[in-house]
């Protein structure tokens, strides 16, 4: 267990985001979970793919690899195979990681390998100034679609339960008390962990995220979720969720109001992959915390479990195999 | 037992019949037997894209030609001088290629009215006069073989499936050669599965016996074959897939490092994997990943974690990884990319051979972004040719491209195991203990850098794709630097050529005409080379290994000839490479068919330009 604080993770670079990026935020929630959680910067990676999210790696005091556009998980899974002892990250946003890369990232959580992965999702694409992107909801006005874009918007979560994943959390860029905590759990997951953060585009998406991350209305647009506790919110902790069995779907309600009480409460499970897809697409309040963490054994385990990680056999004896014609005296 | 006196130097046998007949495997049994009775060999495996075609049709006609005999066997042959056809389908496609007289043995029980109707003939080609001009066995090999494993209680249509090994056993019996590896193969293969095991032996002895008891013995045996005058080591034989996969395992021994080997499965590259799967013990461990792309990327991000990623496909696969070897440029890793080509564009042909993708290797990305290239010319070369491209990758720190085809992959030859201990350590960049070297500090020579993955806390370092400081790593947009970058980049290429041997003539005199060719195509230009060297014409070989950089001799080599002839599977590629990089004024002769080339054209191409020769100077091989 290293001794280091956050600072010992900042590289001498210049960290070169739009004054007011939630990019900021982010990374200085990474650097103290780091920190925090005792990485050692020799044996972190941090890949990366295309964007402004992908630039993270620069800023980091760790091993870094900044990839090409959507990869970064192809990459990070080469990382882990080869040494699995290391300690591997991914950054991605939700161009780079649910638009070219969403064939890798599908197939990443459903091998479930031993990777963290940060999905900056800020529903634009910044680094190419603009234009809308997979989790743009329909009506976004961009340079490529003037009249409102007319796609419907991917939910990350939903993707990541729906590909099989074993670990989803998500937290707002500017949530510096519950971040390194979370990325951390991130990190003690064994297995995929997928980690949706709401990040605020200052210059091409200026807070879309407003009416979730704002700070006055934080406390009854977000309910933070954990194992085991009631799924209750609000500022005066009256609010919770229940379960209609009619229509299937996660009910806000107020505790003490029309005879409800903390009983109807639902109790949050996050083994459950059912009540995770709920929480995870609900919508007024947004669900933050870790909505999924469930026990699957970890790709890299199971790939070497199954072959030798050391040579065995000499290639000598390897060309003398089948049918030999011996002309040696 | 009838016997027979005379002799020859060689014989060309295709077998052929629908693509679920197993004649592929009937022909892989045909190359042990022959291999282990001491004759030299190649092989021409030539079979359709369909798994199991519908039966009867022209089109899932699945064909195996092998040569074999006396010395310097480098090709499957033009013409064939048995052809054994199991439906009128197979008889036809193939009759184009034979001689008046050839031996056509058939399966007279498939020439059906239904099944003559399926190869699109409005008559039986054994009756209607087609044949007249050959010399036609025609035998009830369905019945035969039927009638042979009948006490083994198989059903009707399993029973007439064993036709494979009851013709194998009349041809072993044609040309002398032992059943013993077919019958060991057998009892290993079925182990398990008495019924069948016993079945088949019984048809390939059956069909033996019927050989031996025929009343026309005279026409169905064979001059006897010269045996090739092997060097007193071990042989077996090689497919360049089984070659190529042993060669990667023998370069990572000798580099003292693990193999990442990230692949998908592709036609007709997928043979190399599953060759792979088979040796994890070996040093080597195999990803299949969901896409081409991913599967470059993991075996990039092996490398960066200090095992060697290897990863491998065919032309529309290479196509995908091609911005990923850009990566892997820039951030000057090694890697290993085996590109088995086959015909294009686009899916175009993938069990047919083409040799169109030098381009694509030496040209084929964005900005500049040079790597070495390298191309197997044979089965067996490509054991060599793998330890090559993986040397120049960890000594130069570079992603190498390596060029076989599905000629080489499939094909098999007669192969003098090598002295392994006889090849020189393969030397790394990875940190020595007391090394004072920077992560991106150069070495004058290679220009590679230090190969140095996490878990060392002297070399904590970043990488990417964008341009990055000469010396530091560190993003980088300065105008003067991106310059150093791309002389650098150009340099460690170029620096290859410092490594490699010089380009020797393969066989034959200069002054006449160079014939300059690469991959494949070796075997038929050695062979046409040879006999227009008997024939007294004035010409040599030149077969290229090292396609970039080219040998820094090679420019020199070729001043010496009058005229250059560039035969290749494409439209003219090394053609070009060779007028971009040595302006050459030269001759092409180009095929694009999806069959390797035969001597013959290769013959006639030279004539037209080779002077015979003053004196006749003996047989110059090496």
């Amino acid at each position: 267990m290293s001794n280091l604080s956050f600072k010992d993770f900042a590289t001498d670079q210049e960290v070169r985001w739009c004054p007011g990026c939630g990019d900021y935020s982010i990374l200085k929630g990474v650097q103290r979970a780091l920190a925090d959680g005792g990485s050692e910067p020799e044996n972190t990676v941090f890949v990366s793919g295309i964007g402004c999210s992908s630039r993270m790696p620069y800023y980091l005091n760790t091993y870094g690899f900044h990839t090409i556009h959507g990869r970064a998980p192809g990459f990070a899974t080469g990382v882990k195979l080869a040494n699995p002892e290391l300690e591997v990250w991914v950054v991605t946003g939700d161009g780079d990681g649910l638009s070219i890369g969403g064939n890798h990232l599908l197939h990443t959580l459903r091998r479930n390998i031993n990777l963290n992965i940060l999905l900056f999702n800020n529903e634009i694409y910044g680094l190419t100034k603009g234009q809308y992107s997979p989790t743009s909801r329909p009506g976004t006005h961009s340079p490529t679609s003037p009249q409102g874009s007319v796609e419907a918007a991917l939910q990350p979560g939903q993707f990541a339960i729906g590909a099989g994943a074993t670990f989803f959390a998500r937290c707002v860029d500017i949530d510096q008390k519950t971040m390194p905590g979370l990325f951390n759990e991130a990190k003690t997951h064994n297995g995929t962990s997928f980690v949706e953060i709401l990040q605020n585009c200052i210059v091409y998406n200026k807070d879309v995220f407003d009416d979730i991350a704002a700070k006055k209305t934080a406390a009854e647009a977000q309910i933070h979720v954990r194992h085991g506790e009631p799924l209750i919110y609000g500022k005066d902790r009256t609010r919770g969720l229940r379960l209609n069995p009619q229509t299937i779907a996660l009910e806000p309600v107020v505790i003490g109001q029309d005879g409800i009480s903390l009983d109807d409460i639902l109790v949050h499970d996050e083994t459950n992959p059912t009540l995770a897809l709920l929480l995870a697409n609900l919508q007024g309040p947004t669900a933050m915390g870790v909505l999924l963490r469930r026990e699957q054994p970890a790709f890299e385990t199971s790939y070497w479990g199954i072959r030798p990680s050391q040579r065995r056999q000499k290639v000598e004896q390897l060309l003398r195999t089948g049918n030999l014609l011996d002309r040696r005296n | 037992m009838f016997e027979t006196t005379a002799s020859k130097n060689s014989h060309v046998i295709r077998f052929a019949g629908d693509s679920g007949d197993g004649i592929q495997l009937q022909g892989q049994q045909f190359t042990v037997a022959s291999a282990m009775s001491g004759h030299d060999l190649a092989t021409l495996p030539d079979f359709p894209a369909e798994i199991r075609a519908p039966t009867g049709t022209r089109y899932g006609v699945s064909a195996f030609q092998i040569q074999f005999g006396g010395d310097h066997i480098t090709t499957p042959g033009d013409t064939p001088d048995v052809l054994i056809a199991f439906n009128p389908a197979a008889l036809v496609v193939n009759l184009a290629n034979l001689s008046p007289q050839t031996l056509v043995i058939v399966d007279a029980n498939a020439f059906t009215d239904q099944r003559i109707k399926r190869a699109d003939l409005t008559s039986n080609p054994l009756t209607d006069g087609t044949m007249d001009a050959y010399q036609v066995v025609d035998i009830n090999i369905t019945d035969l073989t039927v009638e042979a494993v009948k006490p083994h209680g198989l059903g009707t249509k399993d029973a007439g499936r064993c036709k494979n090994f009851w013709a194998l056993g009349l041809i072993l019996w044609m040309f002398d050669q032992s059943r013993s590896q077919t019958q060991n193969w057998i009892q290993d293969k079925f182990a398990n599965n008495e019924k069948i095991r016993e079945a088949n032996l019984a048809a390939l002895n059956a069909g033996n016996a019927y050989a031996e008891n025929t009343e026309f013995p005279q026409v169905l045996k064979q001059p006897t074959t010269l045996q090739a005058s092997l060097a007193a080591v071990e042989y077996r034989t090689i497919t360049g897939a089984e070659s190529l996969a042993l060669g990667l395992v023998a370069a990572g021994e000798l580099a003292d490092t693990q193999l990442m080997f990230c692949s998908y499965p592709i036609t007709p590259a997928s043979s190399l994997l599953h060759h792979l799967v088979g040796l994890e013990d070996a040093g080597v461990a195999t990803y299949q990943a969901e896409d081409e792309i991913a599967a470059i990327c993991a075996a990039i991000g092996s490398s960066y974690a200090g095992k060697l990623g290897v990863t491998s496909s065919s032309g529309p696969g290479v196509a995908l990884k091609t911005e990923a070897l850009g990566l892997a440029v820039a951030t000057e890793l090694p890697l290993v990319l085996v590109n088995s080509q086959r015909a294009g564009p686009s899916t175009g042909m993938p069990t047919k051979t083409e040799q169109s993708d030098l381009y694509q290797a030496v040209y084929g990305r964005n900005g500049d972004t040079p790597l070495p290239v390298v191309a197997a010319r044979s089965p067996a070369d490509c054991f060599d040719t793998a330890i090559e491209a993986v040397r120049i990758a960890v000594r130069h720190m570079t992603p190498v491209i390596l060029l076989t085809d599905g000629y080489i992959a499939n094909a098999s030859e007669l192969w003098p195991i090598p002295d392994i201990s006889g090849y020189p350590e393969i030397l790394t960049t990875k940190p020595k203990a007391d090394a004072e070297q920077g992560v991106f500090e150069r070495d004058p020579a290679t220009f590679a850098r230090l190969w140095a993955a996490p878990g060392n806390p002297r070399f904590i370092h970043r990488v990417g794709g964008i341009e990055k400081d000469a010396s530091t790593g560190n993003i980088s947009y300065d105008a003067d630097n991106h310059q150093a970058m791309t002389d650098i980049r150009t340099s460690k290429v170029a620096s290859v050529a410092q490594f490699i041997p010089d380009q020797t003539i393969e066989q034959g005199v200069s002054g006449g005409v160079a014939v300059v060719a690469w991959g494949s195509t070796f075997g038929s230009i050695s062979r046409a080379v040879k006999e227009c060297l008997d024939e007294g014409l004035q010409v040599g070989h030149v077969h290229i290994r090292h396609i970039l950089p080219f040998p820094e001799n090679l420019g020199q080599l070729l001043a010496g000839f009058d005229h250059i002839l560039v035969p290749e599977l494409n439209t003219g590629q090394l053609a070009t490479l060779l007028r971009d990089k040595l302006n050459l004024n030269l001759t092409q002769y180009n095929k694009v068919t999806g069959q390797p080339l035969i001597v013959s054209e290769v013959k006639t191409a030279i004539a037209k330009l080779a002077p015979k020769r003053a004196q006749a100077v003996g047989d110059s091989r090496e």
